[in-house]
């Protein structure tokens, strides 16, 4: 067997470690390098061009991961809090390119609240993951807006104040992919990140992502211990690229919802314990309400509704990306001008 | 205060020195639709070929605070701000104050229906019943008030001699294809002059007589100007967050791209997001920009202060943008709605570290147009976010102009390395200074060459854009932005020197306030006393300035801000000048006046005699 044989590629003859980036520098054990590597093997796996990838982060040990997988697409590790706007222009610069933006719970759920919501609002079409563990770790374990009421850390001592639910934020401003994920379900999370990129709007993947050095006491509703053993994925679920069958393996068609993606693709939901209805919105509500009262660690895809149009499509733009139009197409001419002019003489 | 004699004498000259030569002001309710009456006006006197500008002087307010509308007619074409001489009262609020401020012998038009008592003998009063002159008109509530205002109109036709037939073209300008309007506009407008020949017993000396010296000319307020040089520079993406004094440019800038940047399918080759914040209006911007469109934002104040941040992140990764600011008196509330050149030296540090930004400073509707272009392309040719700082009064004021240049050259898109590029010279470093003038090559996303990717970040690059935090990594990268800052010295627009013979007064100032200093300047000339001019027109300075400095012993930076901003700067960057530097800066929210200006430099010369 030669060598060209050995590494194997995709259909665009890329291998796997084409889709790397620079060494993690998180903590070994930190959960988003488990996302990293699912971020790697879906790239992969779905044959994307990585010049039409942008890979976009706010501050935090979560933003830091795009340095860590896609290295040859462009990146932007910007300001804490701010990358749904950033992310915002680029995409309206080039509707051509899609967007993986990688935000963390304080990134997300406190300082950049606010960006989080109206980036969803305008449904700007960009593959948004939190990586959630309810901690701050680069300034040492301060309790996130993500925490739950009543839990302790060493550091910061109790949280008194409500958890925000980043899914449920997502819902009510709009978001037409909702999901929620644990770093610990490597194929939960390749499957939900595989749907989320053939989105045409935002997808948000909130994925319990544990703190190995803050949070990761067994106690801890972030931690492995707790989401290994009380994980309950609401569906199982099977990405289905374009142009391929949807094979069943045996299970009964009416336990199997099937999702059709923008761009062709299918996402297939196997019943599990309950009959979960992704289309419902106010049900989705319902659910993940009670959930958060009965202590349930619910995952799956949460929510959604393919139909609204994204930013560049709600913009009307032309086909050509706004940064590729040549100058002809961006200065009026010489007569438009003088046209003016004579309606301000 | 030394009062310059000849504007002393101009205040009371005789009758011939009062044609075409005036300041008026009226004095309406905010919210009762004066702004077409005093456009109406405006124009008017434009048409007949005589300078003039209006300033709006208006509250922070959506109805019923008072407002007022400065118009200042000149045939020598002086249109700086200059107290009153002629008042239109038609606000019961503040007609007591209206009239106590003017100087003797001024003229005063009065809605009798107020019922003022007039309480000085010095004045010229002439009374309208604008209630009675209504009667019969059709319009019914609001438009009704509308319609009022055009009662001044009409009187001030009959007893400034403008004749009717540039009042109606005025209106029709206004209103455009609206005859209906026009007609009920007119008929107040007609009933009002009417009234006035026949009722009114003119013993003022005021009038207008048509001249031609406007001809030629175009009439627009400065953010109309800016707006339409950034359409004209390629702006394909604007983002913006609602904010008084540069709201009416994105407005203007959203109509321009919508007729002049609709493909013939619909298709728009822009677009413009109304964000939820300047946080976000600049991160947008910024976003745009590192993905290679050109993009903008408009702001004032506040909205600067919310944009420090991104506007440090622009400058250490090295992203284009551009910002405009429209001064205003700030922060909060108060004075949102007055002028004010205070963001100068906050915006030249704008960003944490050691941040420096490029900024132009447009005095006029033809460099707010020119610089709408310049903006685009410096941003792009220095990969840095470049400002540019109107303020209140030249950007949401009509102001006279020449027509429009168009752009002499093509768009100057920068370092951009295409993948086939990349291909010639083997590789790609972000931040190479490989041309030696300190702008590395950047490529954008989409580029279809691996060797273009890279990761942007604020600091903490090397030259291949890879994490460091190598001392001697991030000292080089500094420096090399130093080197570029200092590269931009050459590239920004060049002051305006004007140096008459005999001069050994220097002035120095920028933007707006250049209208109040050519006045001064040409009233001290006629004292004997010729002073020299530079107008700054981009920071960093270049050595032209710095020349300029060396030639006088004494130079007044005149500036719209408590502290002298540009002077501190100034001083700063030319510190063995900095004794000749001497600040002259107020501000209460109004434009400088001539006889301000005028006033405190022959302060400065006769402390040069004397001391």
């Amino acid at each position: 067997m030669d060598r060209a044989q050995a590494i194997k590629s995709n259909a665009i003859g890329l291998g796997k470690a084409d889709y790397g980036g620079a060494p993690s520098t998180l903590c070994v054990g930190c959960g988003h390098n488990s996302i990293a590597n699912q971020v790697i093997q879906v790239a992969y796996e779905l044959s994307l061009k990585p010049n039409e990838i942008i890979k976009l982060s706010g501050i935090g040990c979560s933003s830091k991961s795009p340095a860590y997988f896609l290295g040859m697409s462009h990146g932007f590790n910007s300001l804490h809090g701010r990358m749904p706007s950033l992310g915002t222009g680029a995409l309206v610069a080039n509707h051509s390119l899609r967007a993986i933006g990688v935000s963390g719970d304080g990134d997300t759920g406190s300082i950049g609240l606010g960006q989080f919501k109206h980036l969803i609002r305008r449904n700007v079409r960009m593959t948004y993951v939190v990586e959630n563990n309810g901690v701050y770790g680069l300034t040492k374990g301060q309790f996130s807006a993500t925490a739950e009421e009543g839990q302790e850390l060493k550091y910061a001592g109790q949280n008194e104040l409500p958890a925000i639910d980043i899914c449920l934020e997502a819902i009510t401003a709009g978001c037409g992919f909702v999901a929620r994920s644990f770093a610990g379900d490597a194929k939960q999370v390749r499957e939900l990140l595989k749907a989320a990129l053939s989105h045409r709007g935002t997808a948000v993947i909130d994925i319990i992502s544990p703190c190995v050095a803050f949070n990761n006491d067994d106690a801890s509703t972030k931690s492995y211990g707790y989401g290994r053993e009380n994980q309950q994925p609401l569906h199982e679920l099977g990405f289905v690229p374009i142009a391929e069958e949807i094979v069943l393996e045996g299970h009964d068609p009416g336990e199997v919802r099937v999702v059709e993606l923008h761009d062709g693709s299918r996402l297939t939901l196997r019943k599990l314990e309950e009959d979960y209805d992704s289309s419902n919105r106010v049900a989705a509500i319902d659910r993940i309400l009670r959930a958060q009262e009965g202590d349930e660690f619910i995952t799956g895809l949460l929510y959604y509704d393919p139909d609204r149009p994204n930013l560049a499509e709600a913009s009307r733009l032309v086909e050509t990306p706004l940064a590729e139009l040549p100058d002809e197409r961006l200065r009026p001419s010489r007569e438009a001008l003088a046209h003016l002019m004579e309606r301000y003489s | 205060m030394v009062m310059p004699q000849t504007l002393a004498n101009s205040i009371d000259d005789e009758s011939s020195s009062k044609l075409n030569d005036f300041s008026l002001a009226v004095a309406t309710t905010n919210g009762t639709g004066s702004q077409t009456a005093n456009l109406t006006l405006l124009r008017s006197f434009f048409k007949m070929g005589i300078p003039v500008h209006g300033k709006n002087i208006f509250p922070s307010n959506i109805q019923g605070l008072p407002t007022w509308y400065h118009i200042r007619v000149s045939r020598d074409g002086y249109i700086a701000r200059r107290e009153p001489e002629l008042l239109v009262a038609f606000n019961r609020a503040t007609v007591r104050d209206d009239v106590a401020t003017l100087p003797p012998g001024s003229v005063v038009l009065c809605n009798s229906d107020l019922k003022y008592r007039f309480e000085r003998d010095d004045l010229i009063t002439y009374d309208i019943p604008v209630k009675a002159l209504l009667e019969g008109a059709e319009a019914k509530g609001k438009l009704r008030d509308y319609l009022a205002n055009m009662s001044y109109v009409g009187a001030l036709a009959q007893l400034l001699d403008i004749p009717l037939a540039v009042v109606q073209e005025a209106l029709g300008y206004h209103f455009g294809r609206r005859q209906k309007l026009v007609d009920s506009n007119m008929a107040v407008v007609d009933k009002a002059f009417e009234y006035a020949a026949n009722e009114l017993e003119k013993c003022d000396p005021y009038r207008v007589e048509p001249m031609n010296a406007t001809e030629g000319l175009i009439m627009m307020t400065g953010n109309e100007a800016g707006a339409l040089g950034s359409v004209f520079g390629g702006v394909s993406v604007a983002a913006w967050y609602p904010i008084t004094p540069s709201t009416s440019f994105i407005d203007a800038l959203k109509n321009y791209l919508a007729e002049l940047r609709t493909e013939p399918d619909g298709g728009a080759t822009y677009t413009v997001v109304q964000a939820e914040d300047e946080l976000a209006a600049i991160g947008m911007v910024i976003g745009a920009g590192w993905a290679g469109a050109r993009a903008l934002t408009a702001t004032s104040g506040p909205g600067i202060s919310l944009m420090s941040e991104f506007a440090g992140l622009g400058y250490f990764a090295e992203v284009p943008a551009v910002i405009w600011d429209i001064q205003r008196v700030g922060p909060s509330t108060g004075l949102p709605t007055r002028t004010s050149q205070g963001d100068v030296s906050f915006v030249y540090n704008l960003g944490h570290g050691d941040t420096r930004n490029v900024i132009l400073f447009p005095s006029s509707i033809e460099e707010c147009f020119e610089f709408g272009v310049a903006s685009l392309d410096l941003a792009e040719r220095l990969q840095t976010p470049v400002f540019v700082l109107s303020d209140l009064d030249l950007g949401m004021n009509n102001w006279m102009g020449r027509p429009f240049d168009y752009p002499a050259r093509p768009m100057d898109r920068g370092k951009v390395m295409s993948a086939a590029e990349i291909e010639k010279r083997g590789s790609f470093s972000r931040y190479l200074d490989s041309d030696g003038d300190g702008i590395p090559y950047r490529s954008l996303p989409g580029n279809s060459d691996p060797r273009s990717a890279y990761l942007s970040r604020g600091t903490g690059h090397d030259e291949h854009a890879v994490y460091s935090e190598r001392p001697a990594d991030w000292h080089a990268n500094a420096e090399r932005l130093a080197r570029k800052f200092d590269g931009a010295r050459a590239l920004v627009p060049q002051p305006v020197v004007d140096e008459p013979d005999g001069a050994t007064l220097g002035i120095l100032a920028f933007g707006s306030t250049r209208y109040a200093i050519d006045e001064a300047r040409d009233a001290l000339a006629a004292q004997g006393i010729p002073t020299a001019f530079l107008r700054l027109r981009a920071l960093p300075i270049s050595d032209e300035t710095r020349a300029f400095v060396e030639r006088y012993s004494k130079v007044a930076v005149i500036e719209l801000n408590r502290d002298g901003q540009l002077c501190g700067i100034l001083r700063n960057e030319l510190p063995e000048l900095a004794a000749r530097l001497e600040p002259v800066a107020y501000l209460d929210g109004m434009p400088l006046t001539a006889e301000w200006v005028a006033g405190r430099l022959a302060g400065l010369t006769e402390e040069d005699h004397h001391g």
